[in-house]
């Protein structure tokens, strides 16, 4: 139900207040959705749409945060003390 | 898909599965509010990753599932007067009321339309000047800016064959109402992220402290939800209640002020029921002053119907978290998609029907 789809301004079609419109891109499939409550989103900005409507704009910088964040997350393991370190794998021999 | 791809990203799940199991050292209980939430956790079998003392309730999350019977009964009983167009999402298709659902309704010859946008059913008022067109507006904050949209445009347009009949409910007072039940078992939220799209953060801050619960604000794909657990986790373990914003990327502090100012402008806080939960005080959205004039219960008179709910369905103990869906007597025999008894099998992102599609083999 609260369902919203990531998409991509291709064309703002109406630019007036209430009626806002443009044709947004989900990687082909193009709709034309209601801008009002993104009036400061621009051509080629990610929306996420929901019945019909952009509720809000996708922040490309905030994008990666949760990489980021799991990327701190084992850069602090690493700098816990070692434990008993493992054997390296040795190839197997074939044995003939 | 650019923004969805990216966070299903299995390895990463994985790695982050292992972070949880580093930090957790006592069993949790979290809930997920939202049924899109839900859904992503059965699909992905993220639950199942996690550890054993991290056990996750679903939680009310899903508007088709907390519409009272009688709300569906009231919109089957417009579909069935001879000059009235019943527009619905398609999600409501099969909610069961007390006799039958909106598809029966339609296969009995009322005029029911499924549209995507409530903008399409405002465009079948413009082209039937003659037919009393009526909005089953359902939904949570998320959806509320887009009904209020059409009844704002009807109303500046004078449109007055266009009403709604509306079901609107809101998620803190619902999160309030199970943290205060004598049964309460949630320790921790998922905060439903497009929900705050809308409304931001500062509702959730005033529950956080009272109830002494951390409320993590997440996303909708399994590394979202991975990470908004992870959060959470790390706040229960280290005593702390806090509301934190794993979803930052659509997010905003503030939510969307334009949204907000326009659910404003049309809606007011009203009580609501909720199925399965009863009344709940400044539950819902009711409309507000001069846009009264665009309630169809009004203007069909249908305030006098009121319905129970099935006895046999437990939706009231699967919406609180009490209860699996498993546990249901029902599931799986005499409730299935095909034939739903109760609202939390007929939506995709009702529990039942989560579990049904994704679990049957392993219940
Ligand atoms: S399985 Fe069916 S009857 Fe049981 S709680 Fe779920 S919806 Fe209700």
């Amino acid at each position: 139900m609260c369902l919203a789809i990531p998409g991509r301004i291709a064309e703002i079609t109406d630019p007036s207040e209430i009626t806002r419109r443009g044709i947004v891109d989900f990687e082909g499939i193009r709709k034309s959705v209601n801008l009002a409550f993104v009036p400061d989103a621009k051509e080629n900005d990610y929306v996420l749409v929901h019945v019909g409507f952009a509720i809000t704009r996708i922040d490309e910088s905030k994008a990666r945060q949760v990489f980021e964040s799991l990327r701190e997350l084992e850069a602090l393991d690493e700098l816990e003390p070692p434990g008993v370190s493992e054997p390296e794998l040795e190839p197997e021999t074939e044995t003939l | 898909m650019k923004y969805l791809d990216e966070y299903r990203d299995g390895e990463a799940v994985r790695r982050f599965a292992d972070a949880i199991r580093k930090i957790t050292t006592r069993p949790w209980t979290l809930m997920e509010i939202c049924g899109g939430q839900t859904h992503s956790i059965v699909r992905f079998g993220l639950d199942e990753l996690l550890p054993e003392q991290i056990s996750l309730v679903h939680g009310p999350g899903c508007p088709v599932c907390v519409t009272p019977v009688e709300l569906i009964d009231k919109a089957i009983e417009i579909a069935s007067h001879p000059k009235a167009i019943l527009c619905s999402f398609g999600d409501m298709l099969r909610v069961p009321g007390t006799r039958g659902d909106l598809f029966s309704a339609k296969a009995n010859g009322g005029d029911v339309r499924f549209v995507y946008s409530p903008l399409d059913a405002l465009d079948i008022a413009r082209k039937n000047r003659y037919r009393q067109v009526v909005f089953f507006a359902v939904g949570f904050e998320t959806t509320a800016p887009a009904n209020a949209m059409a009844v704002y445009q009807a109303h500046r347009e004078g449109i007055e064959n266009f009403s709604l009949l509306v079901s609107h409910v809101l998620v803190p007072p619902a999160m309030e109402a199970l943290l205060s039940a004598a049964d309460n078992r949630v320790q921790g939220f998922l905060a439903a992220g497009h929900v705050c799209a809308i409304m931001g953060e500062e509702e959730y801050k005033p529950i956080a402290d009272r109830y002494s619960v951390p409320i993590v604000i997440t996303g909708f794909e399994p590394l979202d939800i991975m990470e908004g657990i992870h959060i959470c986790v790390k706040q229960l373990e280290t005593g702390l209640s806090l509301v934190d914003n794993q979803y930052a990327r659509s997010v905003r502090k503030e939510g969307n002020v334009h949204a907000r100012r326009m659910i404003e402008e049309v809606f007011e806080v009203i009580p609501r029921k909720w199925r399965g939960l009863g009344t709940i005080p400044q539950s819902g959205l009711g409309l507000r002053g001069d846009y009264k004039a665009f309630d169809a219960e009004e203007r069909f008179s249908l305030s006098k119907i009121s319905a129970e709910e099935s006895t046999e369905c437990i939706a009231g103990e699967i919406l609180r978290g009490v209860k699996k869906p498993h546990q249901c007597s029902a599931f799986g025999n005499r409730c299935t998609p095909d034939k739903p008894l109760g609202a939390p099998m007929v939506s995709s992102e009702g529990a039942c029907a989560a579990y049904y599609r994704h679990r049957l083999i392993t219940v």
